[in-house]
């Protein structure tokens, strides 16, 4: 039994962690009044970029790198769409999810070939913890992880610090409510919306990064699979702030844990059925505890300077 | 020399020439009128001086400096602060977050909220308000979040303020309260522009006035020297006008619309009617008076079947017609001349042959079968623009190329010329020049005596004490009094305006 909630409470925390890589992203664009309905295909882009830049170098840290990079380059083609021709976020997101399947599948089976084994590549190793790792139920759980766990979990405080406390969390959330009066006082809308784009493009990519690299390690055709959108589910659950959409996240990851569980406990079940598990648990999460918060007034909206 | 002046100052957006070589000069310490019509170019000129606009020629001299202004950050840098019209506030936003936003002199990367909040409490007594830097704007009053616009700029030590229209939104007091903060800045040295076209503010508190008239400099006068109000409307028109409506007593007969116990809830159960209860007869004008956002909008829509009411009943000619919808209301021979014309009332990528038939497009003479009649049509629609001075170059232009002021009388044309027992006007005259809106303010007398019965919703005081035979305040949803318009009284109404019953002198209990 212990040994069962210790492995659902890893699985859980491993789960969630791209989900929230991605969603601290996501985070910031989304109060800068941006729809980023791309990000699954941000992630599915970043998921094999890391999978080849470790491939060619050996390291999964330059992997990342090379991942975000390619993730921000895509996401400066999402904002000269959005926030420079002012074209429509939904629609240019969905171009992006189309040609990301598209162009990630083509350069898959271009680059490693359609029936071979993948081939061996730097992964995230996990780092235990000295001493905290030992103890006992939580310990194997929550301190047995990838280091890019440790960092995301960190991250939400810091998210949290820059979003209430400094200059640029403030711009970004006026941005987002009233960009007009950001232009009055001469605070380029513009900019301040591009630079979340790019940042959450940064992430997205990061978080799928950690799909192909932290849970597997090997890209598999659309593998990230409505991830992305477990994503925007989470920021609009967690109520467009940080500590909420940790804990969205958390949620969300339970649903893939006790997918898994179920899978192991239950064969009888046909698998189909544990796997609409997580998707169903976002869908009741969402309708369910209906938040009175509103999305950012100005969501969606082109900002047009007279 | 003046402490601002702007010199020759053009601006054309595309072929529309805006501004045509302006200058203004300002002395320090004065409060300066800008006083024109609606597209005269003083709300451009103003843009200009604060970074949103560029002009295409001219130069600004600023403490007899020259100073090239490219965006508000500059303005602001050289101590230009402005108050937009409408408020330029993040309202889910403190007011002290709204306060230090793009303000990094403080601290360039933390915001140092309590540091800020100090300050803003200092300024705030110091001119006498009474904000909570932790207050979230949209809790404010509009007053209060138009005095927070001001200490928005006072906080970024402005030395010149820009104020555009700043009255329209306030109630009478409100407006006694400005003035007198806007005296108390200009005794500390503040300069001050005062954008408006409302002749009676020129005259109370303005040293100086500088008339504009279709992006022209009219004249520039001390305000010591106009000798009357007329004088001042002639320059802004540039003909004489009549300010003076000709009504004569009200002829009334059957009551035609009975609102009784009006309830709504909109969807997060806030109350916005608050069981009102009114009568209009025929051949008489209720005049609906209140601040904006005070339940008209809503009061309006159930009674034309666009909103279901929460409870209550509305009839009309003793019908009943609560929850019927929209066509069945208009059946009633009720005409209505909707708050926003660009939203509701016309379409304007239309032409006006196609607006002007978009009401009565199923009578049968219109067309038969589903096919128009559109000879007869247009004929018909000729005939409107006439009778109801709409200056279009045609009828198959678009409604949309049409001036503010003919689009509503192409607006008025259609609505009156069905000849309604009931008229719902829901700001007829809002942003229209003297000329149109004397027109279309006579035009709502003429429809009375013809017997219409008529509902008239306006935020200008002015216009529900010209028009009205009885007027009815509202308050947060709630009517506060309704009364004769002999025994109303500016200050009354303004005090009922602002939640105040004058008799015992108590703010009525807040219920949202």
């Amino acid at each position: 039994m212990i040994d069962t909630i210790t492995s659902f409470l890893a699985s859980d925390i491993r789960t969630a962690t791209p989900l929230l890589i991605a969603g601290l992203g996501i985070l910031f664009s989304s109060r800068a009044g941006i729809v980023n309905v791309g990000t699954e295909g941000f992630m599915l882009v970043g998921a094999l970029a890391g999978v080849v830049g470790s491939w060619l170098t050996n390291s999964s840290l330059l992997g990342s790198l090379f991942a975000m990079g390619v993730t921000v380059l895509l996401a400066a083609i999402f904002a000269f769409f959005v926030v420079y021709l002012r074209a429509d976020q939904t629609v240019v997101g969905v171009a992006i999810n189309t040609f990301a399947l598209g162009a990630t599948t083509t350069l898959n089976r271009i680059l490693f070939g359609m029936n071979t084994s993948p081939p061996l590549i730097n992964v995230f190793d996990v780092v235990p913890i000295p001493g905290l790792s030992k103890i006992p139920i939580i310990g194997d759980a929550l301190f047995s992880q990838p280091l890019l766990t440790y960092l995301a979990f960190l991250s939400v405080p810091i998210a949290w610090f820059v979003m209430y406390k400094t200059h640029i969390g403030l711009k970004v959330r006026a941005v987002g409510e009233n960009p007009r009066a950001c232009d009055t006082l001469g605070i380029s809308v513009t900019k301040v919306r591009t630079g979340a784009i790019l940042f959450s493009g940064a992430l997205a990519g990061l978080g799928g990064v950690f799909i192909s690299m932290g849970q597997l390690s090997f890209f598999t055709e659309d593998m990230v699979s409505g991830r992305g959108y477990m994503v925007l589910a989470a920021v609009v659950f967690g109520r467009n702030n940080p500590v909420g959409v940790m804990l969205a996240t958390l949620i969300f990851g339970a649903g893939d844990a006790l997918m898994y569980q179920i899978q192991a406990a239950m064969s009888g079940v046909p698998y189909q059925f544990s796997m609409m598990l997580p998707y169903l648990i976002t869908l009741i999460a969402v309708c369910a505890f209906k938040s009175k918060t509103r999305p950012p007034a100005a969501t969606g909206i082109p900002y047009v300077k007279e | 020399m003046a402490y601002l002046d702007m010199k020759n100052v053009s601006k054309s957006f595309g072929t529309l020439v805006a501004l045509d070589n302006v200058s203004l000069s300002v002395q320090k310490g004065t409060i300066h009128a800008l006083l024109g019509e609606n597209g005269a170019g003083k709300s451009t000129l103003m843009n200009i001086l604060y970074g949103m606009y560029q002009q295409n020629e001219g130069t600004i001299y600023l403490d007899n400096e020259e100073i090239d202004i490219k965006d508000s950050k500059t303005a602001l840098d050289h101590g230009i602060g402005m108050v937009h019209q409408h408020f330029t506030l993040v309202p889910p936003l403190t007011v002290i977050e709204n306060v230090i936003l793009g303000y990094d002199k403080i601290s360039r990367v933390g915001l140092q909220l309590q540091k800020a909040a100090k300050r803003f409490e200092e300024l705030c007594q110091r001119f006498n308000m009474d904000i909570s830097p932790w207050a979230v704007v949209e809790d404010l009053s509009i007053g209060q979040q138009q005095r927070l616009e001001i200490l928005k700029a006072l906080f970024r030590d402005v030395s010149l303020l820009i104020l555009d229209e700043p009255t329209a939104v306030l109630t009478p007091q409100e407006t006694e309260t400005l003035f007198s903060l806007l005296k108390q800045l200009t005794d500390e040295g503040l300069t001050i522009i005062f954008i408006t076209h409302k002749l009676a503010e020129v005259m109370n508190i303005c040293d100086c006035c500088t008339v504009l008239r279709n992006g022209r400099v009219v004249s520039e006068v001390a305000v010591s020297e106009i000798e009357s109000k007329e004088q001042l409307a002639s320059m802004m028109v540039g003909s004489n006008v009549d300010l003076i409506i000709h009504k004569e007593e009200a002829q009334t007969g059957d009551v035609i619309l009975s609102v009784e116990e009006l309830c709504f809830d909109d969807e997060d159960r806030v109350r916005r009617v608050d069981d009102i209860s009114l009568a209009v007869k025929s051949g008489e004008i209720l005049g609906v008076c209140g601040v904006d956002g005070n339940g008209q909008s809503e009061l309006i829509r159930c009674i034309m079947g666009l909103l279901h009411p929460t409870g209550g009943s509305i009839s009309i000619c003793g019908e009943d017609v609560t929850g019927k919808t929209t066509r069945e209301v208009l059946n009633h021979h009720v005409s209505h001349i909707p708050e926003d014309r660009l939203k509701m009332a016309m379409i304007k990528e239309f032409t006006v042959n196609e607006n002007l038939a978009l009401m009565a497009y199923r009578d049968q003479q219109y067309g038969r079968f589903g096919f128009m009649n559109w000879k007869w049509i247009t004929e018909q629609n000729i005939k409107i623009c006439e009778e109801y001075n709409v200056k279009t170059q045609g009828m198959h232009v678009p409604a949309g190329t049409l001036s503010g002021g003919n689009q509503q009388k192409m607006v008025v044309g259609r609505e009156l010329d069905r000849e309604p027992t009931l008229l719902i006007a829901v700001h007829p005259s809002r942003g229209l020049d003297v000329g149109a809106t004397k027109y279309i303010q006579n035009r709502l007398i003429q429809e009375r005596d013809r017997g219409a019965a008529i509902l008239l919703v306006s935020t200008e005081l002015d216009e529900i004490l010209e028009l009205s035979d009885r007027i009815i305040v509202l308050y947060r949803g709630r009517a506060m009094s309704t009364m004769q318009r002999k025994a109303a009284t500016r200050e009354h109404l303004g005090l009922l305006m602002a939640g105040i019953s004058p008799k015992n002198t108590t703010v009525t209990p807040v219920t949202m």
